[in-house]
């Protein structure tokens, strides 16, 4: 067994177990912290696939970014820090049996087709390359993409600002 | 000792399979739990799978560079999604007084 | 890059380092940061003193520096588009940088006494500063592209200044006549410069004379070429305030007086002139030819216009279009060097006038401050009178720049005015254009006549109010030195040694003649034809100007300071013609009855259809509509409705106990939904 097969086997425990820790988790601090795991070890999976700077992006903007987001939510979503953050599952056993048999499914549907294979060399992915296609073929849902976050950003603040501004207040600002 | 050789290099199949796994440890977390935050993480994990399918079939399949490039919008606009969603939530949080799905169901009516 | 080109980069950038500090920064800084922003443009200033020696003296140096901006595609010549931003340092963007500097430099120094105590006192040197900036931006390109963009700033800015005082109905609404009236003229622009675009796809200057040289003309034919300079010449025509757009320029005085010197001298109305002459080489002998008539003509409508006007600015905005009309028609005759050089002794000069007119105001304000008196017109020259005794240094300023401005021997006006006459005169003895040297003449004695009755009657003979006379204060030292400066800068010895001919001095020689690239561009008139004209006529034009000017004065001066002839009888005695000039010929009314309200005319007409023919159509159908629903109603309601009513009863039934699903919760959802899915994916894989 090579060292790609064992990284591999160890990443796939990694992430398959924390994940499963994450669902089934009564403490949402916990499942949080699962999460992390979970998407740290995809980063190294796409580090496997050749795909360098998708790892990175997925560390920085996972891991840095979303996370800190969501453990943001957590502590502003309970009521005092101190309490023991429990949440609840309903109706367990036919939601698992449900995504069970999704996933049976799709492991089915992966494993008998056959893909059409054009494995991509080690020295072909560069970042000059990714940045190219970046200005050239995807220039559109690139900018696009800007616009979107842009919007993102002004909804989020606009959302989570609490008071409205009176009327009044807004005629008196000219 | 010598492995078979399914288990000892594992190829594209067996991205496949732990992004299946991914997927359905998502939707059980999205359909099952309760708590708003805990659902926004379960969409998180399926497009985590989502991502690592396409990554796998860039490596492996035909789809080149482009897998990364989708790859890549992905993870940005998952994190849009994350801004937006949790910016909802912390509303929900703020009108009903709690993120428990089963408590907010104004849209019955 | 050669030290030539990043000086001038720097040069460039300065002004907007400043607008960009004061805009942000500029509340919190010591003064509110004008010591910043003048600082910023001292260096400017110096630097590019520096790089006109330069360029002045090395004359083999490189011209252009292009960096690409914007690719498409591999393949140039296979559709693929390649947009360059450049600089191009020549002998004219050099001398325009130093001058572009210079007047904002003062103008900053000016401001700094002027503006004491302004509200927005940081925010309105910011603003000076994006304005000389975007001047500087159209002075330096090398491309129609990066000229139209700076071209737009300069709108903008002018824009921002203008309205500096929005809280003034009148000046906000100048601000935007201004911006508007320069809209129509850059909408000509931009069609004459994809014109070019479209054929030669590149925006840079060099590439298209280059090409238009070597016969390529915009879908071969002249008159294609003669139509794109006619269109980018009315950009100018709406920068440099020229008929039949000259109506915003008057209004913009609304704006603070140092801003009003910076829009008239340097900055704004100099682009438009700046445009035709870069454009120059390109125009052909009609589009030359048009040009020349339109720039005659503005002289002479501005110039009668001043005569009669009361308002201090109002008089120099007047004669500012008449000046610009010079430089037009000046560039049409193809007296190319004359024109630039009228820009560059104008701009010294008319800074000068608005600094000193500013000063002046500020003195009427201080002094009906004092006397609080908030009913007379600070700027309205006849409640002056008498100031020359209180403010000295700028009675002697002003008298050196109307002298200038007016064309007597030994100031720099009359340098290049010379040259102007000399070559409209040559133009019309080889053209039989007799008109032009006549309304030149004319318009040279009217600007000599109406400068020295505004002189006159702003700082000599009776005091409008003698308590008043004795508050007014001179101006502190902040102001005066920028007059000085420019009042130096007025006299002959700064252009030319010779009081009484430019053609030898340093300012003449380095405006050389760009040659033309149409192919017979003068038309019959050569240009080695047109220079031999020229000094043919020297000699005569000078006697000739020098008496129409000093006539002018003189009749002034029996007018206004004598008063042994009437000016009142006067005005009687030229009865429609008198009121004409008052009213500004009536062009604000014109375009008022035509454009305004003939668009909401239009509106109302369309309106008035709207109500009558359509509205009647569809209220006759509606009555013919209402007929027959009402029997088809009576049909609905015994037949149709049962039917329909016992289908809705069974829906309904069948909806209470689905509803059941209907939880509102989303995750249900979700589960249908995928389920849906799975079943798909089912049916798929057993195919």
């Amino acid at each position: 067994m090579d060292l790609f097969a064992l990284v591999f086997y160890v990443f796939s425990i990694l992430i398959v177990g924390s994940a499963v820790f994450m669902v089934f988790s009564k403490n949402i601090v916990h499942s949080a912290f699962a999460l992390m795991f979970t998407l740290g070890g995809i980063a190294v999976f796409y580090a496997l696939l050749y795909a360098g700077f998708v790892a990175v992006t997925q560390l920085l903007v996972y891991v840095g970014g979303i996370l800190v987001l969501i453990l943001f939510g957590v502590m502003l979503t309970t009521r005092g820090y101190f309490e023991k953050v429990k949440t609840r599952t309903v109706n367990m056993l036919p939601a698992a049996l449900f995504s069970g048999i999704a996933g049976v499914l799709l492991i089915v549907v992966f494993v008998s087709t056959e893909w059409a294979l054009d494995p991509l060399a080690e020295g072909e992915v560069s970042l000059t390359g990714l940045g190219a296609l970046l200005l050239t073929e995807f220039i559109l849902p690139f900018q696009v993409t800007g616009v979107l976050l842009l919007l993102a950003i002004i909804a989020a603040v606009l959302m989570s600002s609490r008071k409205r501004i009176p009327e009044s207040e807004l005629q008196n600002r000219t | 000792m010598s492995l078979p050789v399914w288990l000892a290099e594992p190829g594209l199949n067996h991205f496949l399979i732990v992004s299946a796994i991914l997927f359905s440890l998502g939707l059980l977390a999205v359909i099952s739990r309760r708590n708003l935050i805990l659902v926004l993480m379960g969409i998180e994990l399926i497009l985590n799978a989502a991502n690592l399918n396409f990554v796998a079939f860039s490596r492996y399949g035909s789809l080149s560079l482009d897998g990364h490039m989708i790859a890549l919008f992905v993870i940005i606009i998952a994190a849009a999604e994350a801004a937006v969603a949790l910016a909802i939530a912390l509303n929900i949080y703020n009108r009903f007084g709690t993120v428990d799905v089963e408590r907010i169901s104004e849209l019955k009516e | 890059m050669e030290l030539l080109q990043s000086l001038s980069l720097v040069t460039l950038f300065l002004p907007l380092a400043g607008f960009v500090l004061l805009i942000f920064f500029g509340k919190r800084l010591p003064r509110q940061g004008d010591w910043l922003a003048t600082g910023l443009l001292s260096v400017a200033f110096l630097l590019s003193v520096f790089v006109m020696i330069l360029r002045l003296t090395a004359p083999e140096a490189v011209l252009s520096t292009s960096w690409s901006w914007v690719q498409i595609g591999d393949l140039p010549a296979a559709g693929g588009l390649n947009i360059e931003l450049g600089i191009r340092i020549d002998n004219l963007t050099a001398v325009m940088l130093a001058v572009v500097t210079l007047i904002s430099l003062v103008v900053h120094l000016f401001s700094i006494g002027y503006m004491q105590g302004d509200v927005r006192y940081s925010r309105y040197f910011a603003y000076l500063g994006l304005f000389t900036f975007s001047m500087l931006g159209i002075v330096v390109t090398n491309n129609l592209l990066m000229m139209y963009m700076f071209w737009e700033l300069v709108g903008l800015s002018s824009y921002l200044l203008i309205g500096h005082w929005y809280e003034k109905k009148s000046a906000s609404n100048a601000a935007m006549k201004a911006f508007i009236v320069n809209r129509i003229g850059d909408a000509g622009m931009f069609i004459g410069i994809m014109i070019l675009f479209v054929q030669f796809s590149t925006f840079s200057f060099d590439v298209i004379f280059g090409a238009v040289a070597s016969g390529e003309l915009p879908f071969e034919s002249q008159s294609w070429l003669t139509a794109a300079g006619i269109l980018i010449f009315c950009g100018a025509v709406g920068k440099s305030a020229q008929f039949p757009l000259q109506v915003w320029l008057p209004d913009a005085m609304e704006g603070p007086t140092p801003v009003s010197a910076l829009i008239h001298a340097a900055t704004m109305v100099a682009a438009g002139v700046f445009l035709v002459a870069r454009m120059f080489p390109l125009l052909t002998a009609d589009a030359l030819l048009v040009i020349a008539w339109i720039g005659a003509g503005t002289s002479l409508l501005a110039a009668t216009i001043a005569i009669t006007q009361y308002d201090i600015k109002k008089v120099l905005a007047w004669s500012t279009i008449s000046q610009l009309g010079y430089m037009v028609m000046a560039l049409g005759v193809g007296a190319y060097a004359a024109g630039m050089m009228h820009l560059v002794t104008h701009a010294a000069f008319k800074a000068g006038l608005f600094l000193a007119s500013g000063a002046v105001i500020y003195a009427m304000h201080a002094a009906l401050h004092n006397q609080k008196d908030h009913q007379t017109d600070a700027q309205d020259i006849r409640n002056m009178g008498g100031l020359h005794s209180r403010m000295p240094v700028t009675y002697w300023t002003f008298l050196i720049f109307t002298l200038a401005i007016s064309g007597i021997p030994f100031t720099s006006g009359f340098l290049s005015k010379d040259e102007i006459l000399a070559g409209t005169l040559a133009f019309s003895t080889l053209n039989g254009h007799y008109v032009l040297p006549l309304i030149a003449f004319a318009v040279a004695g009217m600007t000599a006549f109406y400068m020295f009755r505004l002189l006159i009657l702003t700082f000599h003979g009776k005091p409008a109010d003698s308590d008043r006379l004795s508050m007014i204060r001179e101006v502190p030292a902040v102001m005066m030195v920028p007059l000085m400066i420019l009042a130096a800068l007025s006299l002959f010895f700064f252009y030319s040694f010779n009081p009484f001919g430019a053609s030898s001095g340093w300012l003449y020689q380095a405006l050389e003649h760009p040659g033309s690239v149409v192919p017979d561009a003068m038309g019959p008139v050569a240009e080695s034809v047109m220079h031999q004209a020229v000094s043919s006529v020297h000699t005569l034009v000078m006697i000739l100007s020098i008496v129409i000017a000093v006539s002018g004065l003189a009749f002034a001066w029996l007018v206004y300071e004598k008063r042994s002839i009437s000016a009142d009888k006067m005005a009687t005695a030229m009865g429609t013609l008198y009121r004409g000039s008052v009213s500004k010929w009536y062009f604000d009314e014109m375009y008022q009855a035509v454009f305004v309200n003939g668009t909401m005319a239009l509106a109302r007409l369309m309106n008035g259809f709207d109500h009558r023919i359509i509205d009647g159509i569809v209220n006759g159908s509606a009555t013919v509509t209402r007929g027959v629903s009402r029997i088809s109603g009576w049909i609905d309601h015994v037949f149709i409705d049962g039917l329909v009513n016992f289908l809705a009863n069974i829906t309904g039934a069948i909806g209470m106990k689905l509803r059941r699903i209907q939880t509102g919760q989303i995750q249900h959802y979700l589960v249908f939904a995928i389920f849906g899915f799975l079943v798909l994916l089912f049916v798929f894989l057993s195919i």
